[in-house]
């Protein structure tokens, strides 16, 4: 998919996640709107995995560590018709699937998840048993950044390294704030690619809301033979919408009816301007 | 599934050694039987299945939360995956992982908690497992093992890898005599009588059931009390057919278990009753709430009733009324 059809899509996933958060009244827009552009180019660009053929064991494997920004990975699969985009009408609601963190009772998850710390684990897990298996497939893993404090990440990347996991990816969602406020802040993990790097990883920056860089990272993995791959792409929360990156409070906040207007406007806006 | 021979050749062998040959056994003819094991290889008696089946063991060192996490990795590709590691850390450091990645999760890992109970003796509180049954017990979709003797261990064993649910299987550390030369069936969730009798019930589980059935036996020539002894290797599904059974005798009931009083066998058991309207005369033997005594596991066991004396005395309390 060129970088025009890209950036168009990311504007329809943008517009889609406000629709059903705003619809809830529940989500985690800022990070959802941060780790979109990234999902986009994963399932659009690299991911060997389609919808009528979800069970097939030589598919590659996306597991969202950081599962509470769910309504960006609900939107990328219903687009990719894993499900009729109408379901999404029930986010949240009483008995539906579409809970707000993934699980596999939706089509396309691949792993509960929601605590955090558990994505890498169960990635290096999958990807060990590719190896096994002598199978060609790829196992991509989203992290966030509030989430490495985790002990379980730190065990889990030295895994990787110790099997040698080239088939394994993981993508560091670095947009710098969390809950509490900015990771720095609350427990500083930089320079974080240094602590890869130590750890036995292969480790490379880009712009998360670069689609050329983000292609060029994802389609050069492994970076080095024998080594796990990380991307660190710098992204910042609620991008998309003025009044809401970089702001704490669209952490998970939801927009009221004048603000969900607002934010429409300035993605048709930014679709308008895209080559 | 039928007993076999091999059940007879193995009864003088210790708990771990049965497990680790059973899965030597199974690994050889099924590559995708997997262990995953946290430094525990020497501890699980794994060191040979891992010289001759090298592609088959994966190591994480000392990690139990990534042990988990990685072996549910593996499960959802459809291998067959023990994840061995002592029970005290692997249900309390690993809790979360057991809840999300395996049960929740539904990725079928074999949950294997070795040298559990007070199996460390005098290694101390850190060591020892004396919460596993409770805090297992309220996560959904997680059957709960406790094998009593080496045949329950191989079928246990044998079960655990073609199910397609997730178990955790508990296993202590030293030989266990054979219970019973006569019954010879073994199903998850389905108590097994290792003595019948008509004046008391005695329900344990794992390596609380030898002195149990020791109990029985000294109750018969001593006293003339007679017996039934069962071994609920099951924790979770508790056999309720059995219970109900048992209960309906109007007979007094003890459960025996090495674990702590709160949220085990007995308060499993407690709960069916209560709610079931049986009030036949009731007593739980197990760990007190209190950081253990030192000593040897025997010795544990012994300062808490939990042997061929103390259950006894309990049963003959009971039988009397007091």
């Amino acid at each position: 998919m060129s970088e025009q059809e890209l950036a168009r899509k990311s504007v329809e996933y943008r517009r889609k996640i406000l629709k059903y958060i705003y619809q809830a009244k529940a989500g985690h827009t800022g990070g959802s709107l941060s780790c979109i552009d990234i999902l986009n180019v994963l399932y659009n660009h690299i991911l060997n995995v389609n919808a009528a053929d979800f069970a097939s064991p030589d598919r590659d494997r996306y597991i969202q560590s950081k599962g509470h920004t769910v309504e960006a990975l609900y939107v990328v699969l219903a687009s990719k018709g894993f499900f009729p985009e109408s379901d999404l009408d029930t986010l949240c609601r009483y008995q539906s699937h579409y809970i707000g963190h993934p699980t596999r009772k939706v089509h396309g998850v691949e792993q509960n998840t929601g605590a955090l710390g558990h994505g890498l684990s169960l990635s290096v897990g999958t990807a060990i048993a590719g190896k096994l298996d002598k199978k060609d497939y790829r196992v991509f893993t989203l992290l966030g950044d509030g989430e490495l404090p985790e002990g379980s990440n730190w065990e889990a990347a030295l895994s990787a390294s110790h099997y040698k996991l080239d088939n394994l990816c993981a993508i560091l969602d670095k947009n710098t704030l969390q809950i509490s406020g900015p990771t720095s802040a609350v427990c500083d993990i930089d320079p974080v690619d240094k602590k890869f790097e130590a750890f036995g990883w292969a480790v490379r920056h880009v712009d998360g809301h670069d689609f050329k860089q983000l292609k060029a990272a994802f389609e050069a993995i492994p970076f080095e033979k024998g080594k796990p791959s990380l991307v660190i792409a710098h992204t910042i929360k609620g991008k998309g919408i003025s009044y809401m990156e970089g702001q704490l409070k669209w952490h998970h906040g939801v927009p009221s009816t004048e603000q969900y207007a607002v934010a429409l406007e300035e993605l048709n806006v930014a679709e308008e301007t895209i080559a | 599934m039928e007993a076999t021979i091999e059940n007879i050749a193995l009864k003088n062998e210790a708990n771990l050694e049965v497990f680790s040959k059973t899965l030597q056994r199974l690994a050889a003819e099924d590559r995708d039987i997997i262990v995953v094991t946290s430094d525990s290889r020497g501890s699980g008696k794994l060191v040979p299945f891992g010289q001759k089946f090298p592609d088959q063991i994966v190591e994480v060192g000392i990690a139990e939360q990534n042990l988990v996490g990685v072996s549910a990795g593996l499960a959802s590709t459809g291998k067959k995956v023990f994840a061995v590691s002592p029970a005290c850390f692997l249900t309390a450091r690993a809790l979360e992982q057991i809840k999300n990645d395996v049960a929740y999760s539904d990725n079928p890992v074999k949950l294997i908690g070795i040298s559990a109970g007070v199996s460390y003796g005098a290694l101390g509180s850190t060591h020892h497992s004396l919460h596993d049954f409770a805090v297992l017990r309220t996560i959904n979709n997680l059957v709960i093992v406790a094998p009593a003797d080496n045949f329950e261990t191989e079928q246990a064993i044998r079960l655990a890898a073609e199910s397609d649910f997730p178990v955790y299987l508990r296993f202590g550390k030293k030989a266990m005599p054979l219970l019973s030369e006569d019954e010879k069936t073994f199903e998850f969730g389905k108590g097994r009588i290792v003595r019948e009798g008509g004046d008391i019930n005695i329900i344990a589980t794992g390596e609380t059931v030898a002195p149990a059935l020791q109990a029985a036996e000294k109750l018969e020539r001593e006293s003339g009390i007679s017996a039934s002894v069962v071994s609920m290797h099951t924790i979770k599904p508790l056999d309720y057919n059995l219970l109900n059974k048992l209960a309906l005798s109007g007979k007094p009931i003890i459960t025996v278990e090495e674990h702590s009083v709160y949220g085990g066998l007995g308060e499993a058991c407690a709960s069916y009753f209560m709610q079931t309207g049986h009030r036949n005369p009731f007593k739980i033997i197990a760990i007190p709430d209190e950081y253990t005594v030192t000593g040897s596991q025997q010795e544990i066991f012994a300062h808490y009733g939990i042997s061929e004396e103390g259950i006894a005395a309990s049963a003959r309390k009971l039988c009397k009324g007091l």
